[in-house]
């Protein structure tokens, strides 16, 4: 009991930290998205209206409420543009996100069967372009890529293509730069899942009968699912809004929403407009977010 | 899958005994076999044939080599050198998942994502059985092992020892012609362990099945097995029944490793027909019978097992005794060690070595028990001695 006590008050603190942190910078912030993607734009400073004044008195404070829609919200649905922009960020995120996890999985496999010695040194190798800045690596790309870049000289050096090929300003240039920039998180938490599972599993999957693709589909993968579940979401939900990259490498035919939020905020000025985008882009990036933490419990109740 | 092999009976019918060869016959039989990690040599040209029905156990220390040589029969190593035939086909080179042996591993190796029920029907379902069979198989394995109720739970819901039955029924369900068994009971604590091994006996001998289990424990191995392969450094150092490896064991080292054993190095001889009178610095001039196989002039230790040792406190009793108690040693008791069931003495000997002689605690309530620092006497016979060479 004395024990408990001693321990309570800091256990206690520790277990608030978190909520408080997430009060102070995530719901504050979201509640002023949430206000200003009911406003309207205006040439002023700050450039919507209605302004809640707390010292205009209570009227003015009513009316500022009053003044609040959701047109904002309407436009969205009703506009190509932003409809567009989501599908194609979808779209890049599953396509990005699938060949992350084709490139990744088997780096990470052979990541966790290396000698125990080895293992220290290829996780090193994952992480150290972490140590240049992301900016520079997408320069380098945009280098390697563009049109005397590297790999058109490699290709026409080895008669693989006859002239430079275009690659800057396309989907692959813009894959390539995802795929580049993300497979860290993709690899990592596929690493730690593999690392842990225990060879023996394999081994006995095998003795029973299992072919070596059975003894993956069967053991390997479905005991690495948490792995992959944690690679996918720490993959897919940044490149839903990625910016850099796509307007870097890809061409500006079609916009991400991330583009588009950009284009809304800093050339249109239209601050309401872009805060609506990103509180739906928000709504549906927990989509994917609920249903993996139902997955996880359901797995969680199978496993009682 | 499975039915490459000849012989695989995955999918046979009812009973059980029913395609294995007749009991006797070799149906495993090892040759030359060796294997190297890098420079060591855990496994150094071993042969020994395993006959069908028969239960065998491969004992030995840590680093022996045992271990690698059951991974080289279920296929997860590859010998270097040698060929391991199963039913006469060499099969060193086959894959884990063409050879009709399963293995119950040790920590048991469950899948943690499927149920008890879909840990057992696993390798029916890669041996192409039909739906309605694995069920049948399934129930049949569950009800041999007695985990009935609990199909649907996952290992991490199961106790240690249903967890070892899991283990037992997944790889008994194919119905291999050979079944490993990696240190099965390890993970079980002592009463469990001893209950589990009059079962893997009576299910081995119900089943015909032929059984190879690697153990560190000697009194597993003499419990359950029909016949042991001791190994060292990679090599079998003896391959004999129970009995034979623990009262005749072939060297020094056999000896020490199979339970406790009295030894005194050799430093004289004296033929006396049939005996053999040997001088011993630690404990004087011994009688022992001439071993089967003359020892000539090597070097040689006289064994006695410290329950082949008699004690009393004026020398053998009976006049019997007096004539077979060639060796009687004096001493006083510098040890005693009450285990219950017996007790040990350890006695220093007047001409300066130590004896341990186990005494079985045949009344409850001992009056003639000896004490600390009395007189005894040690007397033992010479059929009772074994002649090591060093």
């Amino acid at each position: 009991m004395s024990s408990r006590r001693i321990f309570a008050r800091p256990a206690r603190f520790a277990a608030i930290a978190p909520y408080v942190w997430m009060v102070l910078f995530f719901l504050v912030p979201f509640a002023f998205v949430l206000k200003i993607s009911l406003s309207q734009t205006a040439i002023a400073q700050p450039p919507y209206e209605p302004v809640f004044d707390l010292t205009a008195g209570w009227e003015a404070l009513r009316a500022a409420f009053a003044a609040l829609s959701i047109d904002n919200f309407k436009l969205l649905g009703s506009d190509d543009i932003y409809v567009f922009a989501y599908v194609r960020s979808l779209t890049v995120a599953i396509t990005a996100t699938a060949l992350l996890l084709l490139i990744g999985y088997p780096i990470a496999y052979g990541m966790a069967r290396l000698p125990k010695r080895w293992q220290g040194v290829a996780m090193v190798l994952v992480i150290v372009p972490f140590w240049t800045s992301f900016l520079i690596r997408i320069y380098a790309w945009i280098n390697i890529l563009q049109h005397d870049g590297l790999l058109n000289q490699i290709l026409l050096a080895l008669h693989l293509v006859g002239q430079p090929v275009v690659w800057l300003s396309t989907d692959t240039a813009m894959y390539i730069g995802i795929v580049y920039s993300y497979l860290p998180f993709m690899i990592l938490p596929l690493y730690a899942t593999l690392a842990k599972m225990e060879p023996v599993l394999e081994e006995a999957a095998s003795d029973l009968g299992a072919r070596p693709w059975q003894v993956f589909w069967l053991v390997t993968f479905p005991l690495s699912l948490p792995g992959v579940g944690a690679g996918v979401l720490l993959c897919f939900i940044p490149i839903v809004g990625e910016f850099v990259i796509p307007d870097l490498l890809a061409g500006s035919n079609s916009l991400m929403i991330g583009q588009t939020l950009w284009l809304e905020f800093f050339t249109n000025k239209d601050w309401p407009v872009a805060s609506a985008a990103a509180i739906a882009l928000l709504v549906v990036l927990l989509v994917p977010l609920l249903l993996y933490e139902r997955l996880q419990k359901r797995q969680l109740e199978q496993g009682r | 899958m499975a039915e490459e092999l000849p012989g695989t009976n995955v999918a046979a019918g009812a009973a059980a005994g029913d395609a294995y060869p007749a009991a006797g016959q070799a149906l495993l039989r090892i040759e030359g076999v060796a294997k190297s990690f890098g420079t060591f040599r855990a496994v150094d040209g071993v042969s020994l044939d395993i006959r069908a029905g028969e239960f065998f156990a491969l004992l030995g220390p840590s680093g022996c080599g045992k271990t690698t040589l059951l991974r080289m029969l279920a296929g997860f190593e590859a010998p270097d050198e040698g060929r391991i035939l199963l039913g006469g086909k060499d099969i060193a080179q086959a894959l884990p998942h063409e050879r009709p042996i399963n293995m119950m591993f040790q920590n048991y190796a469950l899948f943690p994502h499927l149920s008890v029920r879909d840990n057992i029907a696993f390798g029916l379902k890669r041996a192409g059985m039909a739906r309605a069979e694995i069920s049948a198989r399934v129930a049949e394995m569950v009800a041999l092992v007695k985990l009935e109720g609990l199909e649907k739970r996952k290992p991490d819901q199961l106790s240690g020892g249903q967890r070892q039955r899991v283990a037992l029924a997944r790889a008994l369900a194919r119905r291999p012609q050979l079944l490993l068994l990696d240190e099965p009971l390890a993970a079980l604590d002592k009463k469990l362990r001893e209950n589990t091994q009059g079962e893997l006996m009576e299910l081995q001998r119900r089943l015909g099945m032929t059984f190879i289990i690697v153990t560190h424990d000697q009194e597993e191995a003499m419990t359950m097995a029909s016949r042991i392969g001791v190994m060292k450094s990679g090599k079998l150092a003896q391959v004999a029944p129970p009995r034979e490896l623990y009262e005749a064991p072939r060297s020094r080292w056999i000896a020490e490793f199979v339970g406790d054993i009295n030894l005194f190095d050799a430093e004289s001889r004296l033929r006396d027909g049939h005996r053999l009178v040997v001088g011993t610095r630690d404990a004087g001039p011994l009688v022992v019978a001439e071993p089967r196989e003359p020892v000539g002039e090597a070097r040689f230790s006289v064994a006695i097992r410290p329950e082949k040792v008699k004690l009393s406190r004026r020398g053998p009793v009976s006049e019997a005794g007096h004539e077979a108690a060639i060796n009687r040693l004096d001493g006083v008791v510098a040890d005693i060690c009450y285990l219950g069931g017996t007790t040990t003495y350890k006695i220093k000997l007047d001409t300066g070595g130590m004896l341990q002689a186990s005494v079985v605690n045949s009344a409850r309530i001992d009056v003639d028990a000896y004490s600390l620092s009395q007189h005894v006497v040690a007397w033992f016979t010479p059929d009772d001695c074994v002649v090591l060479p060093s």
